[in-house]
């Protein structure tokens, strides 16, 4: 635990460090530590407000305005589904209700065995293949329910 | 790099970049867009360098990656030069042949081409397929030749010199007055007259002032910003530091969203490629002028594409809007003038420079100029992203260029200008699309997003969608928009899911108005839009919910129901594997299946999984 502690927060520093704490940066801030730690840890943002010289309430403001930011511990793959306005036409709903059903959990939770989060995006700009299911980086286009269960498979 | 410090060494430089180059010499061009990285263009690319470097072709072929050529339906696109021989929907199994047929021997490969519908006559050449000819891609046609990453690339093909001529040859003022003799207008939505907002932003009195370029692009549906970001973001950059420049800036901020991580990247490198050659950072070419320019990426909220929201993001704030009683021209961003526009308005500046506001005055209609990105997507057959003259009808989109609608089924209506927008009936088909006529017909340019309806999209639905969506993006800060919102979608969810009652459309149009008026920003203030057009250009489809408790376009899940046709199944079985509740069952070889009623769920994984269409929804 200890070990864990001491290295978030030098990555956290790092981070800091990075931006020259500059207050403006905040939102930058976050999404480096939530692209290394795949969420925001509770002690990550209290360093930050130290480090930027701005009250915690801000951080978590911030932190919990934005969409992207999640502050509990997510799964090893994030699949986002786009229901944005093109893949909403072209049946994106009944592709998440599928995903949910196979993963047995709702969009914005995630698996107990923490291999994935499900969440939803508007609009990933892939809309001319849409629907769209983004996992981790990868993007899967012209998704049907049908195919639904493969493209889980192909992830460990 | 060497810096370039006088206009004279980019014109060296320049000169020396091209003729390094051989235009007779074979290369192969790979699009490198978003789209087509859904279709696996990175694995196209990373199997023609294995195959160029094994077959020891690297002396006689070039591998460019480029940008969004636009018809993202058909990728991996890949063009072979110097004959322009256009391949659509590559796979990595046909690079070999590619490189063994085309480039060696210049055959051409009949089934990658693209074959046209009508004719079935396969087309060679990217520019001879219906969905580029009535474009005119003055802004993004260099996305499908140049490297974005390469910024020698963007000079071989002019880039760079409008700057160049504007630190020379113009006054600050002069551009001004340039830019709004071109009549451009803003192209994130407003259409605010560009040439206007510079100038009050020169005007204004401050210490600092800066520079935004808005790339948050949060209309979903649209995403001509993150293509030009990404193919061609020193076109972007150009027409900011013209733009700071004529304004009387130091500092540029570039706002992205965090969803787009390939435009992020794109966009940094060009900034440091354009710093090292000396087009950014101090003394710009010589001129005395400085500007540097930051990247800030947002946080994935639709509000921080408004101006004053996305101000307070830049400041680590949360982004919400503040009233404007004071324009950002005045006190914007840290309270200084500020001077914000869309990727697409500033990527227009260096053409106007460079061909000058008479020769942009001429394309389009009286009081929209130039052309306009569209992303053409939902149900249409040539989705993507089409640029097209202002003035051109909304017919010519989605048939000359669209290539109509998929599976023989009809039109019903587009949407154009996101959720602030509106919907639009066949009715006004030939509506020629400026910034006026669509406001005219209640929906609005807004940054470009036309998404096309058939006969199987509800309106209902549609409205209830986008206030959906935006119940999830106010901000809170109002209480019209706020709770407004929130009214709004509960009446058409009632509508939909069969409790509608007669009065909710009267309902639906006093609570419109409220928002219209009361709501401090645009989103809440245009959120009705959707509602109002489809109640307007769609009541009947209204009064069959609420009325007959039926949804005409079989959408809505309340109302409608899923049936085994019984002609027309054959009891495969395919459908019982796909039901996840086993309301469906087999009662013998080559007899119809049986679906339970009380037991489905309308997931409709059956009537996805049925290749004889023999599920029927009613
Ligand atoms: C809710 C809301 C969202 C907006 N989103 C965007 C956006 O994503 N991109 C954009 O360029 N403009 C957006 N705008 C418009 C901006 O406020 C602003 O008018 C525009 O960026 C100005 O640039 P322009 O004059 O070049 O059009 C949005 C406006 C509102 C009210
Ligand atoms: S709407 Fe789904 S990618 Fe744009």
């Amino acid at each position: 635990m200890g070990d864990e502690n001491k290295e978030l927060e030098e990555t956290v520093g790092q981070i800091l460090e990075k931006y020259r704490h500059d207050k403006g940066m905040l939102v930058s801030v976050l999404q480096d530590i939530q692209a290394k730690y795949r969420y925001l840890p509770k002690e990550a943002l209290k360093q930050v407000c130290q480090g930027l010289l701005v009250p915690l309430s801000q951080v978590y403001s911030v932190a919990t305005f934005f969409k992207a930011f999640s502050l509990l511990p997510r799964g090893r793959h994030l699949i986002n589904v786009c229901l944005g306005t093109a893949c909403h036409v072209r049946g994106t709903d009944k592709v998440l209700e599928k995903i949910e059903r196979e993963l047995g959990i709702n969009a914005g939770s995630t698996t107990k065995d923490l291999k994935f989060t499900l969440e939803t995006v508007n609009c990933v700009g892939a809309c001319a293949l849409g629907p769209i299911v983004k996992v981790d980086e990868e993007y899967h286009g012209e998704m049907s329910t049908d195919k639904v269960v493969s493209v889980l498979k192909s992830y460990t | 790099m060497v810096k370039v410090s006088s206009f004279a060494e980019l014109e060296t430089l320049r000169k020396s970049i091209v003729a390094r180059r051989d235009p007779q010499k074979a290369m192969i061009t790979v699009c490198g867009g978003t789209g087509c990285h859904a279709h696996g263009c990175e694995k196209v690319a990373a199997a023609f360098r294995q195959e160029i470097e094994q077959q020891n072709l690297a002396g006689k072929v070039d591998l460019r990656i480029t940008g969004c050529h636009g018809f993202c339906e058909r990728g991996t696109l890949v063009v072979v030069k110097p004959q322009d021989i256009f391949y659509q929907r590559v796979k990595e199994k046909d690079v070999s042949t590619i490189l063994s047929e085309t480039v060696a021997k210049g055959n051409v490969i009949e089934r990658l081409l693209f074959t046209d519908l009508a004719t079935k006559e396969k087309i060679t050449r990217e520019l001879e397929i219906p969905f580029y000819k009535k474009q005119n891609r003055l802004i993004l046609g260099n996305n499908g030749s140049i490297d974005p990453t390469v910024i020698d690339d963007y000079l071989a093909v002019g880039g760079y010199a409008a700057l160049a001529r504007s630190l020379q040859r113009m006054s600050p003022e002069q551009i001004i007055d340039e830019v709004k003799k071109s009549g451009l207008r803003g192209r994130g939505g407003g259409g605010f007259p560009t040439g206007i907002k510079w100038e009050s932003t020169r005007r204004a009195h401050g210490d600092t002032k800066y520079v935004i370029c808005n790339a948050d692009e949060g209309d979903p549906g649209a995403y001509m910003d993150r293509s030009l970001m990404e193919g061609n973001p020193h076109s972007v950059l150009e027409g900011m530091i013209i733009g700071a420049y004529a304004i009387g800036s130091d500092q540029g901020y570039i706002y992205i969203r965090n969803e787009y991580p390939l435009a992020v990247k794109n966009a940094q490198i060009a900034i440091e490629q354009a710093e090292d050659y000396g087009l950014l950072g101090k003394n710009i070419l010589g001129s005395g002028f400085d500007f540097s320019v930051r990247i800030n990426r947002g946080g994935g909220a639709f509000i921080c594409g408004e101006s004053t929201a996305l101000m307070a993001s830049l400041e680590g704030h949360v982004g919400e809007p503040r009233a404007k009683y004071v324009h950002t021209a005045e006190k914007g961003l840290w309270n200084q003038p500020t001077n914000l526009n869309n990727v697409e308005t500033w990527a227009n500046v260096p053409l106007i420079i460079n061909k000058g506001a008479d020769w942009y005055s001429k394309i389009g209609t009286r009081n929209s100029k130039g052309t306009k990105i569209f992303s053409l997507v939902g149900k249409i057959n040539n989705t993507g992203l089409v640029e097209v003259p202002m003035g051109i009808t909304l017919r010519e989109i989605v048939y000359d260029i669209g290539g109509g609608i998929p599976g023989g089924k009809k039109f019903k209506a587009v949407q154009t200008g996101g959720p602030s927008g509106g919907v639009i009936p066949e009715s006004l088909i030939d509506l020629p699309v400026d910034f006026d006529e669509l406001t005219k017909v209640g929906s609005m340019m807004g940054s470009g997003a036309m998404i096309v309806m058939d006969e199987n999209t509800c309106m209902v639905d549609i409205a209830k969608y986008y206030v959906s969506f935006l119940e999830g993006e106010s901000c809170g800060k109002c209480l019209p928009c706020r709770e407004g919102l929130k009214r709004l979608r509960e009446i058409l969810a009632d509508i939909s899911e069969g409790r509608g009652e007669d009065d909710d459309i009267d309902l639906l149009e006093n609570l419109s108005v409220a928002l219209v008026d009361g709501s401090l920003c645009a989103l809440g203030a245009t959120a009705p839009n959707p509602v109002l057009t489809t109640l307007h250009y769609f009541r009947e489809e209204y009064d069959a919910h609420i009325k007959d408790k039926r949804c005409p376009a079989g959408v809505c899940k309340e109302l409608i129901t899923y049936c085994i046709n019984n002609e027309k199944c054959p009891g495969c079985g395919l459908c019982v594997k796909a039901c996840p509740v086993q309301a469906i069952t087999l009662t013998g070889k080559k007899k119809p299946a049986i679906l339970d009623q009380e037991k489905c769920i309308k997931c409709g994984a059956c009537y996805d999984v049925c290749k004889l269409c023999a599920v029927d929804i009613k």
